[in-house]
């Protein structure tokens, strides 16, 4: 079979694998899509707890923009084939995304000493919310971190090379998109929450 | 073949010590081709007899609720055998009759009508219609079915805890479902059901991305979209209508399981129960948790409708030997149908104390789906119009089809009004409409679809005279069953209750519910005739001999009559045309994999 010349062919369709991320990434939207609307339905229906986002969050924010920006260069170092950067920037991205998580709790803490709970009988729907988002989107994020590691041992096997970019590329677009989930998110709950 | 280019290159450079990977030579034992299968139709089949299973389960469960509902006054010493406490003195208990119709209704939309029909034929066509050796990911593919088996096994298991399984309805709507002191299914018997559900979904979520971008991807040469079958459009909207609905859904079954276990106030607000006192939840809304499960909820109903539409679409041209009537304009109602999906669901909360005017509007956008409907109802009649019919037990039961849409779709105009329904909201006349439209109508798409790609699955034919019967006794059952329902709907009969012989309005219906009762039995009883069919003719059936019999021109039946993994043997064979070249020319059927000739006159 004449490979080389079909694959000249199929590069400029997507791989399969990629595609499916998209799609995916679609249907994660649907889910924060329907629960930041769940969000303003119940927001107009009062009874709602007002209160600053814990300033904390700026700093989860600017973690993970950088580790966004990491993880950039870690997929043009493989593409450049440094295999010892590439490994070091997405270790420092991984590292991000877990500092991000634990931020993000730390958040949680500082709105359980200003009286806000999260969660239990006493809380109210406007900090649940809070909660429940984000910490859907920090799951979200630590598959990321899961998956990176997976490349990351990938970079290390010796018995068998892959210059193949095509799983990196797959977690990079989806380290981005969760990126700008939570700018959106963060955005979200400064405008309609507090607003 | 270019999809094999791409996904082998792929495998190639992963692995340096395996340089000439051609071909297919999987060593398989029993576990890897029957159990942990990777191939997209042993996983079809994985799902087809998972979904009887669990349709004989919900079927029966629906026989043992008509037994309370026709003979409300009888005892039925046996029924205390087989369910005990639930059935003390041969009575089903009000608990034990709310649990099964709670289960009945979740096991035949999601169990039976999801993953037994969209699972089996999603599965089984999308890579043989398509022209591919197999799904974009096969290891999902496999996970997404075991992922539902796992859901089953969960969903099996909260019908034996002591305080049984959820009970209700099937829509889970708090405050039912997030207390536990509310009723007894509510307690163990709902956390099974949540986790069953969630499981569920993961498993429809794996199915839909492998779908969608296998009809996007893997296509082989000259399969441009609108080449392909209307069976392979049906299912991606299908795809494209869970994929971007369940995720909804979870979200909902998110909050639901906080409410439930960590006490926060998303769908309660000011409740008394008489057995604990007031709860201290304030501030949340049930209402809520309506829109996230009937956003939802609608598109689930044309993720049932929309396969068996087109399946039916199929066989229809197939056995008609004609052209598809209409084809473009059956995938552009099929996508003003998957839209239109989105935009109604607040039709089913009318009388929530929905704005009025906000309701108008969805009374609107509801009424709407009656276009495309239509035009796909036409099309179906224009395609059987003087065409050469071979009633085939898949055909008749594709003609069934068409006759129960049109049935339930005509109650549906009258249900989409929000002033009618105010009076029909809740009453056995929705009961009738949606039972006909969506359930017996998908059904009969799905036994359309078993008949007709029988040949393929099995490389048998299932016995014919066992089908008409199958087909004559089921459609004239499903009428007389829901048929009725309509009269008793209009005369106000509200529907889940226990006993209507107590009540002075509803005392006439007592025969005519003990006439539907006794039609329920016969019915099925019939359809455990048609499970002997498909298991007896896996083994004894008459064998298929030629690799088209039913002279059909799609890829499916370019493959070896028993096909292995990987579908053809050689190289996948390119299409040249669209899938309806039936009567042209003077010849009665075209294959896709047929080149155009010089002497053709007009093609697709």
């Amino acid at each position: 079979m004449d490979m080389a010349a079909t694959n000249d062919i199929e590069k400029k369709r997507m791989h399969p694998h990629k595609f499916v991320l998209w799609i995916a990434m679609g249907s994660i939207v649907m889910m924060f899509a329907g629960l930041t609307s769940a969000y303003i339905v119940k927001r107009n229906d009062g009874n709602w707890l007002e209160f600053p986002m814990p300033s904390v969050f700026w700093y989860s924010t600017v973690t993970i923009i950088i580790s966004s920006l990491t993880m950039y260069l870690a997929q043009k170092a493989f593409k450049a084939r440094e295999m010892a950067r590439y490994r070091s920037l997405i270790s420092v991205t991984a590292f991000l995304g877990v500092l991000f998580a634990v931020l993000q709790f730390v958040g949680f803490i500082q709105l359980g000493h200003q009286n806000i709970p999260l969660f239990g009988v006493k809380s109210n729907p406007s900090a649940s919310f809070l909660g429940i988002i984000t910490g859907l989107h920090v799951l979200h994020v630590l598959g990321g971190v899961i998956a990176l590691i997976v490349i990351f041992f990938r970079a290390h096997r010796t018995r068998v090379k892959s210059y193949n970019s095509v799983p990196v590329e797959i977690v990079g677009t989806y380290w981005h998109f969760v990126d700008i989930l939570w700018i959106y998110l963060f955005i979200f709950f400064n405008m309609v929450g507090t607003g | 073949m270019s999809n094999e280019a791409v996904l082998h290159a792929h495998e190639v450079s992963h692995d340096v010590h395996h340089g000439g990977h051609d071909g297919h030579h999987h060593h398989e034992n029993f576990i890897t081709k029957y159990v942990f299968s990777q191939d997209h139709k042993m996983i079809a089949k994985q799902f087809l007899i998972t979904g009887m299973v669990w349709a004989v389960l919900g079927g029966l469960m629906s026989v043992l609720f008509r037994l309370q509902l026709g003979y409300p006054e009888a005892s039925f010493p046996w029924l205390e055998d087989i369910l005990g406490k639930w059935a003390k003195g041969g009575h089903i208990s009000a608990e034990a009759y709310y649990a099964l119709v709670t289960t009945h209704g979740t096991v035949l939309v999601f169990f039976v009508l999801t993953a037994g029909l969209s699972g089996t034929f999603s599965n089984f066509l999308i890579p043989l219609q398509v022209g591919a050796r197999d799904m974009a990911s096969p290891l999902m593919n496999m996970l997404s079915y075991w992922f539902f088996f796992l859901a089953s096994i969960v969903m099996l298991s909260s019908m034996f805890v002591e305080t049984g399984p959820f009970s209700g309805g099937w829509t889970a709507y708090p405050p039912l479902s997030a207390l536990g002191d509310a009723s007894p299914g509510s307690k163990t018997g709902m956390d099974l059901w949540l986790i069953a559900m969630a499981l569920f979904v993961v498993s429809q979520l794996l199915a839909g991305l492998n779908y969608i971008a296998t009809i996007l991807n893997m296509r082989t040469k000259g399969m441009s979209m609108t080449r392909l079958p209307l069976t392979i459009w049906a299912l991606f909207f299908t795809a494209v209508l869970g994929v971007l609905s369940f995720p909804v859904l979870f979200s909902g079954f998110i909050l639901l399981i906080f409410d439930r276990n960590f006490g926060t106030s998303f769908y309660l607000s000011d409740i008394f129960i008489s057995s604990v006192g007031a709860l201290p939840n304030e501030g949340g809304s049930a209402i809520l948790y309506q829109h996230l499960f009937w956003f939802l909820g609608h598109p689930e109903v044309y993720i049932i409708l929309l396969p068996a539409m087109g399946m039916v679409s199929e066989i229809l041209s197939t056995n008609s030997r004609k052209p598809i009537f209409g084809y473009m304009a059956m995938i552009g109602s099929l996508f003003a149908i998957a839209i239109l999906a989105f935009l109604v669901w607040a039709h089913h909360m009318f009388v929530t104390g929905l704005n009025p005017f906000l309701g108008s509007i969805f009374v609107l956008l509801t009424l709407l789906i009656a276009v495309p409907s239509a035009i796909k109802v036409f099309n179906w009649l224009t395609t059987l119009w003087r065409g050469n019919i071979r009633f085939t037990p898949g055909m008749l039961f594709a003609i069934g089809f068409v006759s129960l849409f049109i049935s339930g779709g005509l109650t549906g105009i009258w249900l989409g009004n929000s002033a009618l329904d105010i009076h029909l909201h809740d009453t056995y006349f929705v009961i009738a409409h949606f039972h006909i439209v969506m359930g017996v109508a998908s059904m009969f798409g799905m036994f359309a679809g078993i008949y007709h790609w029988y040949p393929k699955m099995y490389g048998r034919f299932m016995n014919n005279t066992l089908g008409y019967i199958h087909f004559w006794v089921t459609i004239a059952g499903a009428y007389l069953i829901f048929w009725p329902m309509h009269y008793e709907g209009l005369a106000g009969m509200p529907r889940r209750y226990y006993d209507y012989s107590v009540w002075e309005s509803f005392k006439q219906f007592v025969e005519l519910n003990r006439f539907i009762s006794t039609v329920v039995i016969i019915v099925f009883a019939v359809q455990l005739l048609f499970l002997a069919n498909f298991f007896y003719s896996i083994w004894k059936g008459r064998k298929v001999t030629t690799q088209n019999p039913w002279e059909s021109t799609t890829l499916e039946w370019t493959t070896p009559i028993r096909p292995g993994h990987g579908n053809w043997p050689g190289e996948i064979p390119e299409v040249h045309r669209w899938a309806y070249d039936y009567g042209k020319d003077g010849k009665s059927f075209i294959p896709q994999t047929t080149p155009v000739g010089d002497d053709e006159s007009e093609h697709h």
